[in-house]
């Protein structure tokens, strides 16, 4: 397995919110308490545990990005944020341009502590605010109201430099006009980045059992793609094109963690069901952590780390894993970036046949530069996938 | 061996559900044949997909002792049959093996289809007949109109029959005394030489195969050595005895007597029902005159889900057709769906059921085709062909005509339904040849083409009638007819597993019907596809399926890309052979779908 880059980076995932969004399938729990010094403590072994390990090149590697997510990452105590950035450096080499991004929930108290997070190193935040329209925010169970999140993200954009928001759209019932106006006044808001989701009704969350018993009302195939090719136009327009299926950027700006990431980068991910990938010395290796915060705190201070077994990808799991989130990006995947990651071509890699009809078919284009999804084909993605190497 | 004046031997003949078994477990309980804890209810209904359908399937033999009241001490051997047409030949080879039929009719219901049909089989084998009204327990029941009934449209006494409820046991006694007084004891000579009826045979995993025979002259013994007289293979009887229903040995069978003998056979195929057992060395002169071969007068293909199941798929056949030697199966291709089988079935209830017990008792995934008569097709060279699967019509220029098969179907219907019924028939391109009344109830008599029952006929008439009419068919003959072949073609490609053959008339319809039913279900791809129905190059109905316009997920972050790459690797375990429809590649699954539906 080849190594590809010096770079690395880090996920810390902080499970805990103040109430559960019903449509949200995250590992992430409502506590009475939360005993913050332990986990910070904590938080800081499990890092630790990963910079013993060769794969993470500690002392040798430089560290790109650190991303908080969550749950709700605004709820960490700053401190915490500080030690573990402190730590990360102590373990890595720092790059010059390191991107540090916290989630925050919009409401008044966490806004808050958002200088906090920038004194800690924090440069780049992320505010949940998923809707600008007070009903709307009502019917995700959102703990703010429309008023709270334009004075978090103002707040926001006087503390960090770069900035982004969530907004969840194709909300029932939802027309073209209604969502044209909520986006337009978004795209006036933002600064450098947006993520804009197609509310996904995933199982065992409160709206998969209404929809399921008593139906939503979701937009169709046909208004979801209507809605989707809309939102494409105007952030295009409005200079934030999308660089990945749902994120947004201004040209330069786009966030370097999920870009590395799915890219096919290394990443160490700590807390709760914290994800990782490292180039091991045969395989490339998938690293989990367990997913109860309880039982994941208790572990750590037993056994000094939060991790279950780790897995090997086969060639074959490595190489879906690099289609499924490269061909998400609107530059696709590059050819002399696959090549130095799965020592194959593109070419060898995939079906002469399946590529063909696809690429024909004006879902896939593929040149010298590599391979990338048409608008047409993003759109399609899961079924382009399944016919490329399902 | 039992004295002859003291045996009497009957078949339970009803239509379905009028509670045959159910009477068969009455008589077994009164007799002591099994004890309260073995008895269940329909006990002789032994097969889980008998219980579980609550219908008989196999024809069940019983040998009872009665005490009668005249003090003397009866062997009954009862044959419990199947009510439904499906099995009317298990029916035809019980009556063939006794002297005697217990006629049962449902009071609640009175005189339906089978009834008539198996009546008259009783009346043709010259039986007795006892007849008995059943379920008098229920509010419903009419037994003095029934009675009428009985004799007006069967025209039989029916002066006597008792009054019954098989469920509660209400007057079966006197079945028992009426079964001993009216049915004449058999006949036959126990000194001369061995002259069996091999009734059924059948492969049991205790026994091996096992025969049913029917003695008609001589005695069988443990250790005697016999010949089959069709197929000449001799064999050492290791076993002779009786159902109780329990398999019980006995020292020998005589004249009269209905037993079973095991004897080292191989297969089941060494046995032909109809065929006539007797001593190798000293043989009886002349055989039986046997049964008429069952013939299979519907057929489909099988394939396997998994084209690597075939061989299992092969070798489930093979043993299921020990136990039911009435279907048929030969190796078959399928462009669309690779390799298979097509099979032959008395009826599209036995397809199903045959169907049904692959998947379960071997554990199969199966696709069956569209079910079709056997056409005759007659070529311009003056030679025939028998066809079995439309997918083999030879080019048209080399068709001279087509002959298709008819039945003569009996229709009974409650006259409120007669007018929907009668239409139905007509639709269907029905000639009526009789209409009479009974009651309420009319009796409909049609020619039939096949072709339109098998397509879905018994369901219309079932949901038409409120499940009120019943009906029964016998083969009738082949007539020539305005036959065309329709073909599916998907994306431009036929499809030889969706292919049809329907009268001209209905042709366009047809053709509607399942373009869109195959829109419906073959799920959106990434390109358009035209579904159409044609006969040669001309396109008779046409549907398109639009192209998918969204599938893609809104997040892609830590977790998800676990699961999206399990599901992908999922897809591609389970992704059946593609198939090329022209430009687009459609996964045989999708295309299952369409034909597993398409044959409700
Ligand atoms: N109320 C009532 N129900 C009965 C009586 N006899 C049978 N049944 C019910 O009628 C249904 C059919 O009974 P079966 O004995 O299976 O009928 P069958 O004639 O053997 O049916 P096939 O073998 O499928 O033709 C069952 O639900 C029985 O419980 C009866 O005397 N009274
Ligand atoms: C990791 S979540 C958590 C961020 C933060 N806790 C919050 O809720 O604001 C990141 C984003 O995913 C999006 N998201 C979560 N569940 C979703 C769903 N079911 N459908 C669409 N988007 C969803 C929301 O926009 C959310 O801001
Ligand atoms: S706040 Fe965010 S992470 Fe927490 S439940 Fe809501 S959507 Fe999920
Ligand atoms: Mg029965």
């Amino acid at each position: 397995m080849r190594s590809h880059s010096s770079g690395i980076s880090l996920y810390v995932h902080w499970p805990f919110c103040l109430a559960k969004c019903p449509y949200c399938d995250f590992n992430s729990h409502v506590a009475d308490t939360i005993d913050h010094p332990a986990w910070r403590r904590a938080l800081l072994t499990a890092l630790d545990h990963f910079a013993i390990r060769e794969e993470t090149g500690a002392g040798e590697k430089y560290l790109t990005s650190i991303f908080f997510g969550g749950g709700t990452p605004s709820l960490i105590d700053p401190a915490t944020v500080a030690a573990l950035i402190e730590r990360a450096g102590d373990h890595w080499k720092i790059d010059a341009n390191i991107e540090i991004t916290l989630e925050a929930n919009p409401t008044s108290v966490e806004a808050g502590r958002l200088t906090d997070f920038f004194a800690a190193g924090v440069n780049r935040a992320s505010l949940g605010i998923q809707s600008l329209d007070d009903a709307a925010l009502k019917f995700l169970g959102r703990e703010h109201s429309a008023a709270e999140a334009l004075k978090a993200l103002e707040t926001a954009k006087r503390i960090f430099p770069r900035i982004s928001f969530d907004l969840i759209y194709g909300r029932p019932d939802e027309t073209i006009k209604g969502w044209r106006g909520e986006l337009s006044q978004a795209l006036d808001l933002a600064t450098d980045h947006l993520s804009l989701y197609q509310l996904t009704i995933e199982k065992g969350t409160p709206f998969y059992t209404r929809d399921r018993d008593i139906g939503l009302g979701l937009p169709g195939e046909n208004s979801a793609a209507d809605l989707y090719e809309m939102t494409l136009e105007m952030t295009a327009l409005a200079g934030l094109p999308a660089y990945e299926i749902s994120n947004h950027a201004r040209p330069g700006f786009e966030a370097r963690h999920n870009l590395d990431i799915w890219r096919g980068g290394d990443y160490m991910g700590i807390g709760p069901g914290a994800h990782g990938r490292l180039t091991g010395q045969k395989a490339r290796l998938a690293t989990l952590q367990i997913s109860n915060p309880a039982n994941w705190l208790a572990q750590v201070e037993e056994r000094g780390h939060g991790g279950v077994p780790e897995t090997s990808l086969s060639k074959e799991e490595t190489l879906h894993e690099l289609l499924l989130t490269g061909l998400r990006l609107t530059d696709g995947i590059e050819a002399t970036h696959f090549c130095s990651l799965t020592g194959l071509t593109l070419k060898a890699a995939l079906d002469d046949r399946r590529l063909e009809r696809l690429t024909t078919g004006g879902f896939l284009i593929f040149d010298k530069a590599g391979l990338r999804t048409t608008d047409q084909g993003r759109l399609c993605l899961n079924t382009v996938l399944g016919e490329l190497v399902g | 061996m039992t004295d002859l004046s003291h045996i009497r031997n009957f078949a339970i003949i009803a239509h379905i559900d009028h509670g045959k078994s159910t009477l068969a477990d009455r008589l077994i309980q009164i007799c002591g044949g099994l004890s309260t804890r073995e008895m269940q209810e329909q006990v002789l209904d032994s097969m889980d997909i008998e219980r579980e359908r609550g219908i008989t399937i196999k024809a069940q033999t019983v040998r009872l002792t009665y005490k009668a009241k005249d003090g003397e001490t009866y062997i009954l051997n009862l044959m419990d049959t199947p009510g439904h047409v499906d099995f009317a030949y298990e029916v035809s080879r019980s009556l063939a093996a006794c002297e005697g039929s217990l006629l049962v009719v449902d009071a609640s219901q009175g005189v339906e289809a089978q009834t008539l049909a198996n009546v008259y089989q009783a009346i043709e084998n010259n039986h007795e007949i006892v007849p008995v009204l059943n379920k008098v327990d229920l509010p419903a029941a009419e037994p003095e109109r029934v009675r009428a009934q009985i004799e007006e449209v069967i025209g039989i006494d029916a002066s006597e029959a008792i009054e019954i409820s098989a469920k509660t046991g209400l007057g079966v006694a006197d079945v028992l005394e009426a079964l001993v007084k009216h049915l004449p004891p058999p006949e036959g000579d126990a000194t001369l030489s061995l002259k069996a009826l091999l009734v059924d045979s059948w492969y049991d995993p205790y026994l091996g195969v096992v025969i049913l025979l029917r003695l008609r002259e001589g005695v069988i013994k443990k250790g005697m050595k016999i010949r089959m007289m069709a197929t000449g293979g001799t064999y050492n009887v290791d076993r002779v005895g009786v159902f109780t229903p329990k398999n019980v040995e006995v020292s020998s069978l005589g004249p009269g007597e209905i037993g079973f003998i095991t004897a080292g056979i191989k297969h089941v195929a060494d046995c032909q029902v109809g065929d006539t057992l007797t001593e190798d060395r000293n043989p009886t002169a002349e055989a039986l005159s046997g049964f008429k071969p069952s013939v299979p007068v519907v057929f489909c293909g099988l394939f396997p889900i998994d084209a690597g199941e075939y061989d299992d798929l092969k070798e489930s056949l093979s043993r299921l057709r020990l136990n039911d030697s009435s279907f048929e199966f030969e190796a078959e291709t399928s462009a669309a769906l690779g390799f298979g089988f097509r099979c032959g079935f008395l009826g599209l209830l036995h397809l199903e059921i045959v169907q049904e017990r692959l998947e379960r008792e071997f554990n199969l995934d199966l696709i069956t085709t569209a079910p079709s008569v056997v056409y005759r097709v007659h070529l311009t060279d003056g030679t025939m062909l028998e066809l079995h699967n439309p997918a083999d019509l030879p080019d048209p220029v080399k068709i001279d005509h087509i002959e298709e098969p008819w039945i003569k179907a009996t229709i009974l219907v409650p006259d409120e339904y007669l007018g929907a019924i009668l239409q139905l028939c007509t639709d269907r391109r029905g000639e009526q040849i009789d209409l009479t009344y009974a009651g309420n109830r009319a009796m409909a008599v049609y020619l039939l083409p096949l072709n339109e029952v098998v397509f879905d006929f018994y369901d219309r008439l079932k949901s038409i009638s409120k499940g009120y009419a019943s009906f029964d068919y016998d083969m009738d003959d082949y007539r020539e007819g305005n036959l065309v072949k329709v073909s599916v073609l998907v994306n431009a490609e036929p499809v030889d597993a969706l292919s049809f053959i329907s009268h001209a008339d209905r042709s366009e319809s047809r053709g509607r019907v399942i373009c869109e039913r195959l829109k419906e279900l073959i799920p959106r791809q990434l390109f358009k596809i035209p579904i159409q129905a044609a006969i040669g190059g001309r396109v008779i109905a046409r549907e398109t399926i639009s192209a998918m316009r969204k599938d893609v997920t809104a997040k892609c972050y830590g977790g998800d890309i676990t699961r999206k790459k399990k599901l992908l690797e999922k897809q591609k375990k389970g992704k059946k052979k593609m198939r090329q429809f022209g430009k687009v590649e459609i996964p045989q699954s999708a295309f299952i779908q369409a034909l597993k539906t398409s044959e409700d």
